[in-house]
């Protein structure tokens, strides 16, 4: 599992919790989140995060 | 085929490179900066510190790879002097350009108010990477100067650096809680009674002076700064002094203005474009020139209800519908739900308030959950604090169906 993070504001996606308030259920891989999705602190598109190196 | 012009080179601007490029590989686009041009998110020069990120750090990705990705041609330290919107052509300190459509993104300059004294030249605002820069330096120099180290200050806790804040706003409040939590010593002044009084009701801004308080930030409400002098006392443990109108005097050994920004309209007043708080932009983000856009904490959208709004997320809206218009498809810009997230650690805030004017009232329908409703009882906005700010989506949710 990975995380992805929004380059303009910081937030962060992690594939392991999801996003079950956007309807995004746990586990779900970034490849699946769809496109529509923005990131709900900043509304950068999806395309413009970046993953995050562990 | 001349060029898109665009002014600026922050998220606004580069935000419309990018989404318009997803449309049109092939036009040219011309920008044209009074910086770097290096890409960054303003939000984290207000959360920088506690991360302990240098200036160079907070740089996402320099300019010269936003140009070679991008495809665009970056005029950088270059300042615009006029443009014409009629004859479509543009002058900087450089030379001259014709355009086939004008973006102004152009941002907001920090308010300056007076303040007396022989060390009010020394007052600092961070409105930019470039202005964060000088700040983090003014800051590291005071330690170094004084030989502190920000880990061993406990032991002389009288001697870690003081920030002085002029301004409980967002920008004061973001600062005030990173620089506590990076070591500093932090006092804050503020005209009003609270903390983003203008944003919170009363009880809300409670909660948060509460929180900021409690991790050592000293609140000086109802009163303004007066002067700011260097200290002269050989003792003195601050370099300089700040009297305030209530007649107290504080040291500290840099004092930030974060009173406000106001929208840069200046190049086009000039240039006879429609201004009040920003550049006036109808739906589909026109000015009142054909072919010029304005876009960010320039501009003062008529999608709002003619209100300027200097957050990222309008940016991002708004930078998607005109990335349209560029090509040559004109496109209204739609606002959705856009809660501001106010980044104080001790008490995140999420806002989404209505209008200033509208009818109607705050409050609290659950312990940090405030809700304003309307005169028929109608939701009109909400605001979370704390754990709660996990509940935005349901909140957005409830006043989409309002």
């Amino acid at each position: 599992m990975k995380t992805y993070i929004c380059i303009v504001c910081g937030f962060v996606y992690d594939e392991a919790a999801g996003r079950p308030e956007d309807g995004i259920a746990a586990g779900t891989a970034w490849s699946d989140v769809p496109d529509s999705w923005a990131c709900p602190d900043c509304g950068v598109a999806k395309a413009d995060f970046e993953v995050v190196e562990i | 085929m001349n060029p898109i012009i665009i002014i600026g080179a922050g998220l606004a601007a580069w935000t419309t490179v990018r989404e318009f490029r997803k449309l049109d590989t092939t036009t040219p686009i011309l920008m044209i900066t009074a910086d770097s041009g290096d890409f960054y998110a303003k939000p984290t020069l207000s959360n920088a510190f506690a991360q302990k990120k240098s200036p160079e750090q907070l740089v996402v990705t320099p300019a010269a790879k936003m140009v070679e990705t991008q495809g665009v041609t970056l005029l950088a330290h270059t300042q615009v002097l006029s443009f014409d919107p009629y004859v479509k052509t543009l002058t900087t300190n450089q030379g001259s350009h014709d355009f086939s459509a004008l973006v102004m993104a152009t941002g907001a300059a920090p308010i300056r108010v007076p303040v007396l004294g022989d060390a009010a030249d020394q007052i600092l605002s961070v409105n930019s990477l470039q202005d964060f820069a000088i700040f983090h330096k003014a800051l590291n120099n005071d330690a170094s100067r004084r030989n502190i180290s920000l880990n061993s200050y406990e032991n002389e806790s009288r001697k870690s650096p003081k920030v002085l804040i002029m301004g409980a706003g967002l920008i004061g409040c973001e600062f005030a809680n990173d620089l506590i939590n990076a070591g500093y010593a932090v006092s804050v002044v503020d005209p009003s009674t609270r903390p983003l009084a203008a944003l919170l009701p009363e009880l809300a801004s409670e909660q948060l002076r509460a929180s900021l308080a409690q991790l050592g930030v000293d609140w000086h409400f109802g009163t303004t700064v007066q002067a700011v002098n260097c200290a002269i006392e050989a003792d003195a443990s601050s370099t300089l002094q700040a009297r305030l109108a209530n007649g107290e005097v504080l040291a500290a050994d840099v004092v930030l203005s974060a009173v406000g920004l106001r929208a840069d309209t200046r190049l086009a007043l000039a240039a006879g474009l429609a201004c009040e708080r920003g550049i006036k932009v109808d739906a589909a983000l026109q000015t009142s020139a054909p072919h010029v856009y304005a876009l960010g904490d320039a501009a003062q959208y008529a999608s709002a209800g003619n209100v300027t709004l200097p957050y990222v997320m309008p940016i991002m809206n708004a930078a998607r519908a005109l990335a349209v218009t560029l090509t040559g498809k004109r496109t209204e810009v739609v606002f959705p739900i856009m809660p501001v997230a106010v980044k104080t650690p001790a008490l995140p805030l999420l806002i989404a308030s209505p209008n200033i004017g509208t009818p109607g009232g705050w409050h609290e329908a659950e312990p940090s959950l405030w809700q304003h409703v309307g005169e028929e009882g109608r939701l009109q906005g909400f605001i979370l604090a704390g754990a709660q700010t996990s509940r935005r989506a349901e909140q957005v949710k409830a006043l989409q169906a309002a």
